[in-house]
């Protein structure tokens, strides 16, 4: 027996040109917003100019990175996040992010699993992502979806990294507040000094603080923390047991996350953030598009390739010939 | 109705990124099906959203307007399929988003099936069905009903 489908009434999709969606994604409308976020992920030449627009409506909303390693219960604490924005009649906006498979570039985006409920009853706007071959835990597209939920008036708005290891830190580069969630009984407090994701956190959260490991992991990380060092911020970064699972200690974390906000505008930190982040964007987004830039221009790369496999050239040689940078050798 | 492969429908009308909400309804605690088919169609490439078990009809529609997927596959196997699909297609029309193709999958009677394409199901996958059919299914849906 094979699939049964219904051609009488196939259904017939139109194309709403991205300009007439702005005015509804300023007004909060879900169907605009979340078409917008696709648009901006597929890299719609069409919708650069919505995105411009848009851009220029946002820079209100509070950016708050959340990161740590796999199953650490990064997708449980933004539940339970959302639900603590919600009581308090705040409209938080989440993007979370999963990988793509480096093969099929298909993806399974899990974190709604432990979220949905929380999304549906507290007005909350939440947007799953998958990396599409994006190493860092983000995606390009990630910023731009943060730029369409800030202009809808969403605040504030959560990145949910995907699980990271040691190194990948590009979330710092992209949120005003970075919140480091580690895992009770992942390892010794060798761990803790080392260089890299642990630097970064403007808060440490530690997940599942119902088992008896958690406090050992908080010693750790505040052992580490009294050494000072770091950023050469002058805001001392709070280590925060908490228990998404019972709701332990999440007001608490909520309130370290709004306390670091108010401390950015106080010191006058925040100009050097947005400094960071915009640069980091415009960087990105040309490396980018000097990537696709080349793809498109394969002839040109392949016999580059070429030169390089049979070793008539070197790679830095053949990098620099493919900016038209010629002038060396 | 009609019975058919609508694989080779497939142009370049259709978006790059095929994006899939898979989703339980109601009181059905078995998703090794639904996990099954995830990987399928992850495998093909697609970005499949899960929601977990025992979502309302209205969670689910709620989820795909934000994850703005293309097709929301549902499977059931509790034998409420009827009404389930029917409110979850009238919830599709409330909220101004027949746009999303639906899919139905599990275990669901030939006798049903009338009612289910009436109520606006696009799709019926029985538990037979091959994986790549189910793909190009998909495909074949989504190139009909062109880029939103």
């Amino acid at each position: 027996m094979t699939i049964v489908t219904h051609s009488r009434t196939a259904k017939r999709g139109t194309y709403t040109p991205s300009a007439a969606l702005v005015k509804d994604v300023l007004a909060g409308r879900a169907i605009a917003i979340a078409r917008m976020i696709s648009r901006a992920e597929e890299g719609y030449p069409e919708a650069a100019e919505a995105l411009a627009e848009l851009y220029k409506h946002g820079g209100n909303a509070h950016i708050v990175g959340i990161t740590g390693v796999p199953g650490a219960g990064k997708s449980t604490l933004v539940s339970a996040l959302i639900k603590a924005y919600a009581a308090e009649g705040r409209k938080v906006g989440v993007i979370a992010v999963d990988p793509s498979s480096p093969y099929s570039g298909g993806a399974i985006l899990g974190d709604r699993v432990r979220m949905s409920e929380t999304a549906a009853a507290g007005g909350a706007f939440v947007r799953s992502m998958a990396t599409r071959g994006h190493l860092g835990g983000l995606t390009r597209a990630t910023l731009q979806a943060v730029d369409v939920l800030d202009a809808a008036g969403y605040s504030p708005i959560i990145i949910e990294t995907v699980g990271v290891g040691q190194d990948e830190v590009e979330v710092v580069t992209a949120a005003h507040t970075v919140v480091v969630l580690s895992a009770p009984g992942l390892g010794d407090d060798i761990q803790a000094i080392k260089a890299g994701i642990l630097e970064i956190a403007d808060i440490h959260a530690v997940s599942k603080c119902d088992k008896p490991e958690a406090s050992a992991t908080v010693s750790a990380l505040q052992g580490m923390l009294s050494l000072g060092g770091g950023s050469g911020s002058h805001w001392t970064s709070p280590v925060l047991p908490v228990s998404a699972v019972s709701g332990e200690r999440i007001a608490e974390l909520k309130d370290a996350i709004g306390a670091h906000w108010a401390h950015l505008h106080d010191t006058g930190e925040l100009a050097a953030r947005q400094r960071a982040i915009c640069k980091t964007r415009i960087l990105g987004t040309a490396r980018h598009l000097f990537q696709q830039k080349f793809q498109q221009e394969s002839a040109t790369l392949e016999t580059h390739i070429r030169a390089v496999t049979e070793r008539r050239m070197d790679p830095s040689v053949a990098a620099r010939a493919l900016l038209g940078w010629e002038e060396i050798r | 109705m009609t019975e058919t492969n609508l694989g080779d429908a497939a142009t370049a009308e259709a978006p790059e990124t095929i994006r899939v909400l898979v989703a339980k309804l109601g009181l059905d605690g078995h998703d090794r099906g639904a996990k099954v088919v995830a990987r399928i169609l992850r495998d093909a490439g697609m970005e499949v959203i899960y929601t977990g078990l025992y979502k309302t009809p209205k969670d689910v529609v709620h989820a795909a307007i934000q994850e703005d997927v293309d097709v929301i596959g549902v499977s059931l196997l509790s034998g409420s399929h009827v009404p389930l699909f029917r409110e979850l297609c009238r919830c599709l029309r409330e909220e101004g988003a027949e746009h999303v193709l639906v899919v139905a999958g599990g275990v669901i009677p030939e006798q049903d099936y009338a009612a289910l394409l009436e109520s606006g199901v696009d799709a019926i996958v029985p538990q037979e069905a091959r994986s790549d059919l189910i793909v190009t299914t998909i495909e074949g849906l989504i190139a009909a009903r062109g880029r939103i």
